[in-house]
């Protein structure tokens, strides 16, 4: 991994962390309303695996999808918008936080009901195979959605058809606030995909380089043809489930465990979150984002005063973008029947009766 | 123009959609080999290779939403469900992806997905094969669902469907599959969701769609012979509805009945009747009248069976009763 690469995903982490702290705020000023799933704690895994995605790549993710988007390329500014429901985000104020789409980038939406992106992803690799392009689907899924349907049926159709789909598990280890070892008789999600002749492999999800690694290297043999892979990535959310949620039903001490137990500190420190509260992330370790500034400072790819610089940087992207939000216009009626009518241009449409 | 089966015409609707267009594919239960349940893609896969023609397995769910994943990639499926009721296990890729992701995204994406699903009361298949789910998909902002009646309708709409980029569901009814009726490969086809005049009267107006066509023109000719001339609509769609070709045809009898054979309740006729008396209220000599399948899953006993969804007869008693009260 060279200085470049290292430095672009840390500068990723660093902004992820940083936006989605902003967005807690902007939700506690009133600014955000709706439901708002944050991702501190996991940054690791978007930045990981969407750092090994080719500009080709498709990529579909859930309602905790704004790092996706910010990683994948959408500015800040359009996400953030559409986080304040404003004309100028990403689908125009009709998305919203669960639901960010960007066609140019491939990125091919957030999904709010939990299990949807698999069939979505079956699709688009279903197109890729059609078409005979070297191109992969990342599908991002919590450890909550294995148990739907569609995880099933969808890893058999996969499998069956040789489908180019890197399938990503985000396990944060809760679906909501239930833990994993009361929602899943067999709590090792990788292993279910051997039902379905699937090569699956776990990392440590909280460490962004094997992350990568693993990612880049799956990406490589699935575009070359060779079928669909699954990672299930062990990770934890600092957070609750949403903003509507305090987390209650976890111990701190596993919270504390977790961010002790791997790299965090510095950016945490650095973060304005009231939750956890500041006593808690002073005691605790380095996080994920730390791990990768320990592994850049020892061995000597970055100095104090680039991190701080880096951090100053990411911070006025967020304050530009929250900024670029709170005045941006409302979008009207007329847009929301635009954005619904948008395929029906060509046609004439029989006159409604009101 | 020559005489053919309704599903032979849909069969004729893939082929050519097929032809002209690589981005059009097939998937569904047992359409390939085997060929449909119904004939309906017979020789397709044979003709263009198991890409093009997928076979899935039982997962009405995974497999629509592949066909949204697909759609949102360019390409034009053509979903078959194998019975609509079997679309109910699908509903989620239904309503809350195919209708929405165009919206969600602000209009980036649009959905080029065609659904075909067999459905209606047919021969004692008992009540799960036996439903009409016309008026749960109409309450879906997003849907197309067209309803052909005729051979050439079924031709039209199919081909319509594939090409239109917003998702469409095509209801078949089962009892029309093996109907006759010509079909004209070259004539200029109407709308998609245009309503067409069946038959014209003047003294009432019957609204009908699917295989209850069939009805009205068969009670219209009985009613002829008591000097009662009634106008039979053809809807071909229920979303969008063609309001105006009802309202003219109002202005002309100003009595009106609608058939159905979807349960009675909150159906597809409940909301044509609420709108054409909002829209034609003093056109009107008489409350618009339903008539519909009896709120109860369909019995699987005959005698039953077919009383539980309107006559011929029942639509006679109603036209009768309504133009000549009392």
């Amino acid at each position: 991994m060279d200085r470049m690469n290292l430095s672009a995903m840390l500068r990723d982490m660093l902004l992820a962390r940083a936006f989605e702290e902003a967005a807690a705020e902007e939700y506690s000023r009133g600014n955000i309303s709706g439901f708002l799933h944050l991702y501190p704690g996991e940054e690791a895994v978007a930045v990981g695996v969407l750092h090994a995605a080719e500009p080709g790549d498709y990529i579909i993710s859930t309602y905790r999808e704004h790092v996706h988007a910010l990683v994948r390329g959408i500015p800040a500014r359009q996400i953030m918008a559409e986080l304040f429901g404003k004309k100028p985000g990403i689908c125009g104020g009709m998305g919203g936080s669960m639901h960010l789409f960007d066609s140019t980038r491939r990125f091919l939406g957030g999904y709010a009901i939990v299990g949807e992106t698999f069939p979505i992803a079956l699709g688009a690799a279903y197109a890729i195979t059609y078409r005979h392009l070297p191109e992969a689907v990342i599908c991002f899924f919590g450890d909550g959605a294995v148990n739907q349907g569609t995880f099933h049926e969808s890893l058999n159709m996969a499998s069956l058809w040789k489908l180019p789909i890197l399938f990503v598990c985000e396990n944060n280890r809760y679906q909501i606030g239930t833990e994993i070892h009361r929602h899943s008789a067999v709590v090792e999600v990788y292993k279910r995909a051997c039902a379905y002749a699937i090569p699956a492999e776990k990392v440590d999800g909280m460490d962004v380089l094997a992350v990568h690694d693993a990612a880049r290297h799956a990406l490589e043999s699935i575009r070359s043809g060779d079928g669909p892979q699954l990672l299930e990535l062990e990770t934890y959310r600092y957070r609750g489930h949403s903003m509507a949620d305090p987390g209650s039903y976890r111990p701190s001490s596993e919270l504390l465990a977790y961010q002790a137990h791997d790299p965090i500190a510095t950016a945490i420190q650095l973060s304005q979150s009231p939750y956890p509260s500041l006593e808690d992330i002073r005691s605790a370790g380095p996080d994920c984002l730390d791990q990768l500034t320990d592994h850049c400072s020892n061995n000597e790819l970055l100095d104090e005063e680039t991190l701080t610089r880096m951090k100053q940087e990411v911070q006025k992207i967020v304050e530009d973008a929250v900024a670029f939000a709170q005045a941006s216009e409302e979008p009207g009626m007329q847009d929301a029947w635009d954005a619904f009518l948008c395929n029906r241009r060509f046609e004439t449409l029989m006159k409604s009766p009101t | 123009m020559k005489e053919m089966l309704y599903w032979q015409a849909l069969n004729q609707a893939l082929d050519a959609e097929m032809a002209a267009d690589e981005t059009v594919f097939i998937l569904g239960e047992d359409v390939g080999l085997f060929g449909g349940t119904y004939r309906v893609t017979e020789g397709l896969m044979a003709k263009y290779g198991e890409w093009r023609v997928r076979d899935t397995p039982i997962s009405e769910n995974s497999f629509t939403g592949l066909g949204i994943g697909a759609a949102m990639l360019g390409l034009r499926p053509v979903v078959e469900i194998m019975t609509l009721n079997f679309a109910l296990l699908a509903m989620d890729a239904l309503v809350n992806m195919a209708a929405k992701i165009p919206f969600m995204s602000g209009g980036q994406f649009s959905m080029p997905l065609t659904l075909r699903m067999p459905g209606g009361v047919a021969k004692q298949l008992g009540a799960q094969h036996s439903q009409r789910l016309e008026s749960i998909l109409m309450n879906v902002p997003g849907l197309r669902i067209v309803v052909p009646a005729t051979p050439q309708d079924a031709y039209w709409q199919l081909r319509q469907a594939i090409r239109s980029n917003d998702p469409v569901v095509v209801l078949e009814h089962e009892l029309l599959y093996f109907t006759q009726g010509r079909m004209d490969e070259g004539a200029k086809a109407p709308a998609i969701h245009q309503a067409v005049t069946r038959r014209s009267g003047e003294h009432l107006t019957c609204i009908a769609y699917s295989r209850m066509v069939q009805l009205a023109l068969q009670a219209a000719e009985t009613l002829a012979k008591e000097n009662i001339s009634m106008d039979v609509i053809d809807l071909r769609s229920l979303s969008p509805i063609d309001w105006d070709t009802c309202a003219h045809s109002l202005e002309k009898t100003h009595h009106c009945l609608i058939v159905e054979e979807d349960c009675r309740f909150a159906g597809a006729g409940a909301e044509i009747a609420a709108t054409l008396q909002e829209r034609c209220f003093f056109l009107l000599d008489a409350p618009i009248q339903r008539l519909g399948g009896l709120d109860l899953p369909t019995p699987f006993n005959r005698n039953l069976e077919s009383a539980s969804i309107p006559r011929t007869e029942d639509i006679l008693t109603a036209a009768r009763q309504l133009v000549n009260p009392g």
